[in-house]
């Protein structure tokens, strides 16, 4: 099949209709960036599902978040994108800094380290939320800290795992009829941990790249196996069958499974996990974060992300709700569905 | 001087003012107007004059391929240039921190210097205030130029037909400051020049320029949707046609950024009527600073102002500007 083929079907594809979702924010983006939903039949459709972490956590943790910042000791360690992010009130960390809370961005969790061995006498905590990519970096973080026996380093985490979800989502009866499995966590899990929801629900799971071809080819895939439950790779330059081993074996050496909530969705058995009870004494206070309001009732966040509805079809979206005025963390994240939809005009789906 | 460090003594406006003044800025930039030390410059004037300010707080000072000096200039200059006038004079305005090295204050002043002989400017009035602070250094400008009275060049002017040239890579600036700030290793260099041998050699040849623009914050993506938007047209690019260096590229694809929306100073983006692209293009990579210029598109058709991008695979996206914070204190 070359590329002019594959878009000939695409574009004729005249079968089922199909709600595909995505289950990456970085797909989401690059879905966008590609003008992939203008080469598709109106018979194909995207979602994006609950793929960008920012998007899934759970207001209490935000709160925690600046609830920490605010303590003169404090100093919170963050990615850009959680910056943003409203609590359940209109605060986020970055308004709590012009209250003089501090907080630092950095680029990579390690850089943790750095912070406080030059300054002993604050407190690092380091935000870390993510999903099976991220955690390896958070074990690594954790396992410096402890071979340096570094006493000012802490997490807050909400960390969390894509296969609980994603069994969660088809029990739950949302409307999907196939997934494009992420492609950074495959690297980690490895395209197996799909097959048995895959067999379960005879639902196609396509493991993506994310290169606008590479899209194609897995959405290519996916369509021709409608009804069937298997799990294919388009992707294996970086994803193999089992993944990661030695990856998972560092996350389990300091993290246990853990149940966990999500944005919109509430506590979905197994999904997460937590610093072991032996390694708790470096959890700034992860655990029983699971309340989730809305600083804003009328948003909408919780049914994009199960695919409910599309970004547009909120009554917020782009009206009050914008990237420059954001009232829920869909907007907010680079990786966020309803960022993507805003900032590249998509009306599609 | 003997002290290496600004002091408060220095902006008192007596003797240590005076010999900041001499050893410092009339010693790069002395100029016959300047010397005669004046409350204001007395200049030659034009039928039409182009005036711009800015103003400059980059951080780091000094970076990879530029300063904050040079930068001051070039950002000044290249405003001027961009509705086609002729750079002529620069004022700068210094806000000092204290304990700002004096050295690194010598050679921002020397590379200033420097760079408005490049681009023909000359700095015929100043200032200098000391402010409590970390050392940092500020800079504002303005700038007068020429309008030659058959320069019609600005923003709302582009034609459905228009050819889409930029001048060279995108987001080297960007990439410099950020590896600076970030220390990461890189050899990025900021391409923080002025444009007037481009603009002019355009000019020269007649050609039909009917927009131009220094694509600084906010990158191609901001600049093309604002000028669509004052144009009132809609505007194709090809994805794959914009230039991004290799080393840019694999900084952005490891930060996870969008070469689209990072800054440059030291590039235009020019729209040429139709029947003059070839010859545009021509001239402006025989151009100083120009040789990696590429037509990305055209202007396509008249509307309330879009920007489309082609992708590689054959799709449309629909651009905005950069939304977001982007990167602070890059100029």
């Amino acid at each position: 099949m070359d590329l002019a083929s594959v878009r000939e079907y695409l574009k004729n594809y005249d079968g089922p209709d199909m709600q595909i979702m995505e289950v990456c924010g970085s797909h989401t983006g690059a879905i966008a960036k590609n003008g992939i939903p203008g080469l598709l039949s109106p018979k194909i459709h995207l979602l994006s599902g609950p793929g960008c972490p920012v998007c899934v956590t759970p207001s209490s943790y935000v709160d925690k978040l600046i609830e920490l910042s605010m303590n003169p000791k404090n100093c919170i360690v963050t990615f850009g994108d959680l910056l943003r992010v409203p609590g359940s009130t209109k605060r986020t960390l970055s308004s709590a800094r012009g209250e003089g809370a501090r907080v630092k961005m950095v680029y990579s969790p390690m850089d943790t380290i750095d912070l406080a061995l030059k300054d002993p006498e604050t407190d690092y905590i380091f935000a870390a939320v993510g999903f099976e990519t991220t955690t390896p970096v958070y074990a690594l973080l954790v396992d410096e800290v402890i071979r340096r026996d570094l006493r000012n380093v802490k997490l807050l985490t909400a960390i969390k795992t894509m296969p609980e979800v994603i069994r969660y989502l088809c029990e739950s009866g949302a409307p999907i009829d196939a997934f494009i499995a992420p492609g950074h966590v495959s690297v980690v899990t490895g395209t197996k941990i799909y097959e048995p929801i895959a067999e379960e629900f005879q639902i196609p799971f396509g493991v993506a790249g994310f290169e606008g071809k590479e899209l194609l080819a897995a959405i290519y895939g996916i369509v021709r196996s409608y009804g069937k439950g298997r799990v294919m790779n388009f992707y294996p330059s970086v994803v193999r069958e089992d993944g990661n081993p030695q990856a998972r074996a560092m996350i389990d050496k300091y993290f246990i499974v853990h149940d966990c909530a999500w944005r919109g969705m509430g506590i979905v058995p197994g999904s997460g996990k937590v610093l072991r009870e032996e390694y708790r004494y470096l959890d700034a206070g992860s655990i029983g974060l699971d309340e989730d309001h809305k600083a804003n009732p009328a948003c909408s966040c919780d049914r994009v992300l199960m695919g409910k509805i599309r970004p547009y079809e909120c009554p917020l979206f782009g009206k009050i709700c914008n990237p420059l005025n954001p009232q829920g963390a869909c907007m907010v994240s680079t990786e966020g569905s309803c960022f993507s939809y805003y900032s590249n005009h998509r009306t599609d789906g | 001087m003997e002290d290496d460090k600004i002091l408060m003594v220095h902006g008192s406006g007596g003797s240590a003012t005076g010999e900041l003044i001499d050893k410092i800025f009339d010693k790069e930039f002395s100029n016959k107007t300047l010397d005669q030390m004046e409350d204001s410059a007395v200049v030659e004037g034009a039928g039409r004059i182009a005036m711009t300010t800015d103003s400059f707080v980059v951080t780091p000072a000094e970076f990879r391929g530029g300063d904050i000096g040079r930068l001051c200039v070039c950002g000044t200059v290249n405003d001027l240039l961009m509705r086609g006038a002729t750079p002529k004079y620069l004022t700068c305005g210094f806000i000092l921190e204290e304990g700002l090295s004096i050295d690194l204050l010598k050679r921002v002043v020397h590379s200033m210097a420097e760079t408005a002989r490049e681009a023909g400017v000359e700095i015929v009035a100043g200032d200098t205030k000391v402010v409590n602070g970390h050392g940092e250094i500020y800079i504002n400008t303005a700038g007068v130029g020429f309008v030659p009275d058959d320069v019609e060049i600005s923003a709302g002017r582009a034609e459905v037909g228009d050819a889409i040239i930029v001048s060279g890579t995108m987001g080297d600036h960007h990439a410099a400051i950020l590896s600076e700030r970030m220390e990461i290793e890189t050899d990025i260099e900021s391409d923080n020049a002025p444009l007037g041998d481009i603009v002019r050699n355009l000019l020269e040849n007649k050609i039909k320029v009917h927009t131009l623009r220094d694509i600084t914050r906010g990158g191609l993506g901001t600049v093309l949707k604002e000028l669509s938007e004052s144009a009132k047209k809609t505007f194709t690019i090809e994805d794959e046609l914009i230039p991004v260096s290799p080393k840019v590229r694999d900084f952005c694809g490891l930060l996870g950024l969008d070469p689209m929306y990072m800054g440059n100073e030291g590039k235009l983006v020019a729209f040429v009527a139709a029947e003059d692209e070839e010859r545009a293009l021509e001239i402006i990579r025989n151009s100083k600073y120009g040789s990696g210029a590429v037509i990305i598109g055209h202007v396509t058709e008249d509307s309330d102002g879009r920007l489309i991008a082609r992708t590689a695979i054959g799709g449309e996206r629909e651009l905005d500007v950069l939304q977001g914070e982007g990167l602070p204190r890059i100029c």
